[in-house]
């Protein structure tokens, strides 16, 4: 979301068919605007946008109506941890996308389901957050190697993890420097990536520091440019922790 | 494209906001045209505004001293503070006369997505001014959206264990309007705030 003239907005979205896209929305920061809670951040929503979509990037399309599918703003807006973390899932989304209309269906149902995942406040923001970017990362095509060695492929849960290599690594390939987490740090990462709860909302609060720092490690390498959100995120709240 | 003088001008206009290049060029033109006079009355004036507009100490609110015409008013109250995002919220809220004690002017909202954080607002010199234990109602007036609420979500969590009344500007249905028109969030809020009469 970005200011534009008096009392406009340049609306950044993520969209299921054609990947991201930006459309000014006018009149939306009056407080008489029809529509402009709608165009909130984190929200799944029906717009229309009037422009030619084949004519990428010569011109600033308009959002013309939207309709609210739902809202998750609404809810994390007054949940600190939730609303941190949610920024840090649409700032991934938006990198994980540098060319607009390009659609990334995968990206797209991640992210959507991210945000339902953080605003019914099921399970930890954070474990919510560390899961979309563990399997927005694999569907980029560089999840960590976490059931292997990222350099000889040798299967196993290997005690070293390099972030420069690509994840865990055996023994023999284990470069100097590598981090050496504890082996139920990599069980939560996986269980992350596999979207086994169970596992990950009994892990406790050491393990999930361990694990953010090495999924924002792995993240950031891969993105060369770190995140804006990612220091902002409020890690102090034990929410859903068991 | 033009030469000299005029299109330095004109590119030093279209540096504002809100002003494309065809405002710039027509601003610049209506410039040269203009009498000298209003011309020096306008350099006088962005030259003042330079010189003499600061920060307020206590509130950091435009003033052109010290302290701000409000902070300085004896008339108000120091029972209460009311926290906006910007001096022009300061402004739209002294329009209502509903309000009479003092503010705190923030400089933003927290917005991850921009880089802003807790540390790169004026929160630490907020719970300066709520440790001296005057402050009975801290009114949060941040704007009604996704921010400005993550803002004051943020600031209750930390000022609630001082003792201190937190409140929160009601949202609601705008005065003059058709309930028809409303949209669901608008609409929603307003019932959530609703109130017995």
């Amino acid at each position: 979301m970005q200011k534009l003239g008096e009392s406009d907005r340049i609306i950044t979205m993520l969209t299921r068919r054609h990947g991201r896209i930006r459309a000014a929305a006018k009149g939306v920061r009056r407080t008489s605007s029809r529509f402009g809670a709608r165009l909130e951040p984190f929200g799944h929503i029906d717009v229309q946008v009037a422009g030619d979509l084949g004519n990428h990037g010569r011109s600033l399309h308009t959002i013309r109506q939207a309709e609210s599918i739902e809202l998750y703003g609404k809810q994390l807006g007054r949940d600190y941890p939730r609303y941190t973390a949610a920024s840090a899932i649409a700032e991934t989304a938006e990198r994980l996308t540098p060319e607009e209309y390009e659609p990334s269906l995968r990206l797209f149902q991640l992210t959507l389901g991210a945000m339902r995942g953080l605003s019914v406040a099921e399970h930890a923001s954070t474990l919510v957050l560390d899961a979309f970017l563990l399997r927005a990362m694999a569907s980029a095509g560089w999840a960590p190697a976490l059931t292997e060695c990222a350099v000889c492929g040798a299967p196993g849960r290997h005690a070293a993890f390099a972030v420069p290599a690509g994840g865990s690594v055996c023994p023999d390939c284990r470069p100097p420097g590598s981090a050496r987490p504890a082996p139920s740090t990599l069980e939560l990462m996986v269980a992350l990536t596999a979207g086994d709860w169970l596992i990950a909302d009994a892990s406790d609060a050491s393990q999930r520091r361990e694990c953010s720092g090495l999924v924002a490690a792995h993240l950031q390498w891969h993105l060369e440019r770190g995140l804006r959100s990612l220091p902002l995120v409020d890690r102090s709240s034990s929410d859903g922790e068991s | 494209m033009f030469e000299g003088a005029i299109q330095d001008l004109i590119d030093e206009l279209g540096r504002l906001p809100g002003i494309g290049p065809k405002s710039a060029q027509r601003l610049a033109f209506h410039l040269l045209q203009a009498d000298d006079a209003d011309v020096a009355r306008l350099v006088s004036a962005l030259q003042r505004v330079k010189e003499l507009v600061r920060f307020c100490a206590t509130c950091f609110n435009v003033a052109e001293s010290e302290e701000c015409r409000i902070c300085r008013d004896p008339r108000r109250s120091d029972e209460s503070i009311c926290v906006v995002e910007e001096p022009k919220d300061v402004v739209a809220i002294e329009r209502t006369g509903e309000f009479r004690g003092r503010y705190h002017v923030l400089g933003g909202a927290i917005n991850p997505l921009e880089g802003v954080g807790p540390d790169n607002l004026r929160i630490r010199e907020l719970m300066a001014r709520l440790a001296s234990g005057e402050i009975k109602e801290l009114i949060l007036a941040t704007d009604p959206n996704t921010e400005g609420e993550a803002t004051a979500t943020y600031l209750a969590l930390l000022v609630k264990p001082m003792g201190i009344a937190v409140t929160r500007l009601a949202s609601g249905l705008p005065v003059g309007g058709d309930l028809e028109y409303a949209d669901e969030i608008t609409l929603g809020r307003a019932f959530e705030g609703r109130r017995a009469v």
